[in-house]
Parts: C-alpha cells; structure tokens; sequence
C-alpha cells in the first residue's frame, strides 16, 4: 500500500513535470545535438528537405584560421567579459551597500536603476549608442583618455573604446545584480554587526569579513547571471555574425553551427573560469 | 570635558553628516547617468532641424516640434505593429508562464526518482545560449511549415523552453518551496484530486509568483529580437525590430522620387523619436507595475536558501 502511494506520487511528478521533459528533449537537446552534427558538415537546404556532407573538423579549422573576423571576435569577448563582469558585479555590490544604508527615497533609486532591465533590447541600445547617447559627450574627447588610447596595445585600446562608447550601457545591465545583493543584505543578521563592532572591528573590516562573505552565493549567481546576459544580448557581434553567416551560401548552416558551438564553449569557459576564483575566494574565507 | 565632550559630538554629527550628503550625491549620480539617455532621447525627439544644428541649442529645444514624431509613427507603421508587438510577447508570456508553473510545482511538490538530476539540468539550461539550439529549431520549424507563425514562438514557450524559462521555473519552485503544504493536504484528505488542488488552491495563491513571471517574460519577449526576427520572419514584426531597421524603411517611405518628390534625409531627431515610440509601451507597463518588477526578487525568495 505505501508502495503503491509512492509510485502513484511519483507518476504525479512526472505528470507536472512533463512538460519540461519534453520540451527538454525536443526544443533543446536534441537540437544541440544536431548544431553538434551540423557544425561536422556541410548542410545544404534543398527542396527535398535538408542534405549533410561529411567534413570532419573543416568547418572548426576554418573558423579559427580562414576567417577573417572571428577569432578577432573572440579575443574581443573574452577581453570583454574580463572587463565587464567585475566592474557590473562590484559596481552592483557597491550601489546595493549604499541602498541598503538608513537614506529615504530607497526606493525611487529602486525604481530608477531597475528602469533600464525593462527597457532593454538590442535595437534600442544600438540606436542609442550611435546616436552618443550611451556616453557622455567629452568622456571619449579627453585629452587624458585619447593619449591613453594611444599608449595602450591595440587590443587593451579596443577594450577601453568598448568601455568608452557603451559606458552607460555596463551600468545599464546592472539592475538585476543590485536587487539580488539589496535582497541579500537586508537578510543579514544585524546582531552579527553589532557583535563585530563591540569587537572593535571598523565598517571595512565589517565589509570585507562579514558582509561580503555572507553575500558570496549571491556574487556567484550575480556572476553567472551577467555573464550569460551580456553573451546572449542581441548586440553581441559574435551573434550578428552568426545570423548573417547562416545565409551565406558559401558558409551556409554547417558552418555556422561550428560557430555556435565554438561560442558555447566560449561561454561556458568564461563562467567556469569566474566560478573557479569565486569558489577559490569562498574556501579562502571559510578557512579564516 | 564638557566642552570635549560636545566638541566629539559635533564632530560626529558633522562627520555623519557629511557621509549622508555624499551617499546621496553617489546615488543621484548613478541615477542621472541611469536616466540619461532617457532625457536625451526626449529632448532631442522635440528638437526640428534649425535646433539640432543650432551650436546654442543643446538641451532645450527653441520650440516643442511635434513633426519628428509624426515621421517615426509613419515609419514604425505605429499602431499595427504595436498590436503585433502585443501578440507576439503577451501570448508566449502567458503560456510561458503557465507551463513553468506546472513544471516548478512538480519539482517542489513531488517525489520521484532522477527528480534532483532533471532540476539540476533545468536550471543549467539557463546558461545556454539560443544561438546553439537555433539552426536546427529553425529548421524543423521550416520542415513543420511554421516558419511565420505564431507557432515558432509558442511552441517552445508551452512546453517551458522559450526565453529564459529556467529562471520562472526557479521563480515557481522556490515560491512553492515557501507555501505551507497544509492547506493542500487538508483538501487532500476532503478527497480533492491534485488538479484541483493546483487549481482551486495552488495557482490563486501563488498570484503574485504569477503576475511576476509574466511580467518577466513580457518585458523578455518584447525585446527580443534575435529569436524573434528569426522565427517570424517578414510576416509578424515588432517594435524593436521596426526600429532595428528603421533606416531602410524610413529610405523607402521618404525616398526621393525624380520629378515627383524631393528626399529628405534621416535626422537624429526623428531615430530619437523612434526609439522613444518603441519603449514607451513598456514604460508605461513599468510605471504601473514597478514595485512587481523591483520586489520581485523579494517576493519569490529567489535569493533564498
């Protein structure tokens, strides 16, 4: 009998989770699997329906050493993501501590850096950013930053433009993060701090052993989550090339898988890397 | 010591008080660079052409020039398309939502086996990227003939694939999680079968995890573009996508015709305009809606254990 009362809660489950499984199945993983098989071939549209050729690792070879742009592009998102990520992140971290200060108003400033996670797509950044309105007329200008420019290897000088020319732009992608640490700190145990400061200990140490250690989880989803926001973004050039390539006849839909999966492992590099550090940084202070 | 002792305190009050004023200039600062490009947008979308070559002219424009947006509503094609934009997010958005919610009430609620092992891999979903999975979607949906239709999008939303769903089912999961199971149980003993239970019970209580999730996934929806612009095709466009070719279409609609009609040319005026037309339907679902957007990570207890 009690038998029996599992199995029938476990069909349940499956019940209410069936449509994820399916969808699972047929909308994501048998279709990463195909881009799999796509990216070793040449795949050509025919009107009888879909052909492969076989070609190995051609359409790979061909992304890393024939292409003119996309290894270029690579560097660019990697150099990118090292940039972007710790400035959005801290930059998330240090407005949340100062919301979470005893200021009024707390929650028009909510309201004003949520604004941009509504408004947001690619089109509207792009006219945006053309038209300058994404930085600050001057900042690009300055003496200061033209002779930096100029001083800097070509790469690092792509990187700072980049920064220059979307400057409000990485702040734009920083509502969610805030929200998630401001959720986080108002959780917090404030015995702990009071406990601290009878200790002696001052509000930067505070910072540094109470609250950052206790918000690491948060730092680790804030991480992830601006990583795969920023690489998904409709801006990205590594996208728009992989759009334009899939109908181009002489690249075609094989190549452009290569491309999407070569991204894939792009991305799923950069979070491992940043996962790394922040699991090496939360045994660092668990020890302590 | 007296005098010592007042003198502490003034300088606490004063050092207090200087901390105050600077955290709300950081903040203000950091809430102007946020609205700029709003201000911008609107001040430039009034500006006519004397104004926006006048070197005198940088904010305020001489006069409110309402022509720039007569131009962008002529080349968003405004009203159709917004309708457009309404189906192609609202529906996905809803059946999105309604899915996840299933999906996240049978993780949270039920024992089964491999049931830790699916959760794990429905929520890594989320890091991956559209891109990987596209070409082949794309062609299956050119194989079933949906490409254009409204199918492309709903399909995979129904059954919790569509944009970002590892997030609402996380949404559900950790909502359900926080819900006290004896009113289920309760209804449980009065004979209720589990689908009438999620119904009656369940699904009312969880509103605001609802009205949550669409929200998300409206506003997500409303500004895709790659997905989008990839499945639908010519057939079904959107706001952002009118203005992602804006140019073009305001080439074909103002373009010179020899002997019949003399060109104009595309300002920054009339792009701002645009732009503005475009998010001012979500401006105003965010206005109405703020505090569902920005408690939402409090509400659902995303964050949470």
């Amino acid at each position: 009998m009690k038998l029996r009362l599992r199995t029938r809660e476990a069909i349940k489950g499956f019940i209410f989770v069936s449509p994820w499984i399916i969808g699972f199945l047929i909308f994501t993983l048998v279709p990463l699997i195909r881009t799999l098989f796509y990216s070793l071939n040449e795949v050509k549209v025919t009107a009888e329906g879909v052909r492969t050729f076989f070609l190995g690792l051609k359409n790979y070879k061909d992304a890393f050493l024939t292409d003119v742009n996309y290894p270029q592009l690579l560097v660019d998102y990697f150099l990118q993501m090292i940039v972007f990520v710790p400035i959005i992140v801290s930059f998330a971290l240090v407005m949340s501590l100062l919301l979470n200060m005893d200021i009024k108003g707390r929650s028009i400033f909510r309201t004003i850096y949520f604004l941009p996670v509504v408004i947001a797509s690619g089109p509207v950044f792009n006219q945006l950013m053309s038209k300058g309105a994404m930085t600050f007329s001057g900042l690009a200008n300055l003496g200061f930053v033209k002779s930096l420019q100029s001083s800097l290897p070509p790469t690092f000088a792509r990187v700072l433009g980049m920064f220059i020319s979307g400057f409000i732009m990485i702040l734009w992608y920083s509502g969610v993060q805030i929200l998630v640490y401001l959720a986080g700190l108002q959780k917090i145990d404030k015995s702990m701090y009071e406990a601290a400061r009878i200790d002696g200990a001052s509000r930067w140490q505070i910072l540094w052993k109470i609250t950052m250690p206790v918000l690491a989880p948060l730092t680790l989803v804030n991480i992830v989550y601006t990583i795969v926001t920023i690489s998904t973004f409709a801006t990205s050039p590594i996208i728009q090339k992989i759009l334009v390539d899939m109908y181009r006849p002489e690249r075609g839909l094989g190549y452009a898988s290569a491309l999407a999966w070569i991204y894939f492992l792009a991305i799923l590099l950069v979070i491992g890397v940043f996962v790394l550090i922040s699991a090496l940084y939360r045994r660092k202070v668990r020890v302590s | 010591m007296k005098e010592k002792a007042r003198l502490n305190t003034f300088e606490k009050n004063a050092k207090k008080s200087v901390e105050i004023v600077s955290v709300y200039f950081m903040l203000l600062l950091v809430g102007f660079v946020f609205v700029y490009p709003i201000i911008y947008m609107l001040s430039y979308s009034f500006m006519d052409t004397s104004d926006l070559v006048n070197p005198l002219v940088k904010w305020i424009p001489t006069k409110l020039y309402t022509g720039n947006y007569k131009d962008a509503v002529n080349v968003l094609n405004y009203s159709k398309t917004l309708l457009q934009t309404i189906i192609v997010s609202t529906l996905p958005a809803i059946l999105q939502t309604i899915s996840a919610s299933l999906v996240g009430y049978g993780f949270s609620r039920f024992h089964f086996p491999g049931k830790k092992i699916l959760f794990a891999v429905a929520i890594s979903t989320f890091i991956l990227p559209p891109q990987v999975t596209m070409i082949p979607q794309f062609l299956m949906f050119k194989d079933l003939n949906l490409l254009g239709t409204l199918w492309a999008l709903v399909l995979p939303a129904s059954f919790t694939q569509g944009i970002r769903s590892a997030i609402f089912i996380i949404i559900f999961y950790q909502f359900f999680n926080m819900f006290p199971k004896s009113l289920e149980e309760a209804a449980k003993i009065d004979g209720a079968s589990t689908l009438t239970i999620f119904y009656k019970i369940v699904a009312p209580s969880a509103m605001p995890a609802y009205l949550i999730s669409f929200l998300f996934s409206l506003v997500w929806y409303w500004n895709d573009t790659v997905i989008t612009a990839l499945y639908l095709g010519e057939k079904w466009t959107t706001l952002p996508l009118q203005l992602q070719r804006f140019e073009d279409m305001f080439r074909r609609i103002y373009q010179a015709v020899p002997g019949i009609t003399t060109g104009r040319t595309l300002n920054e005026a009339i792009v701002m305009a645009g732009t503005l037309l475009t998010i001012i339907p979500l401006l105003l679902i965010y206005f109405f809606a703020q505090d569902w957007f920005v408690e939402s990570i409090d509400r659902t207890g995303i964050t949470g254990e």
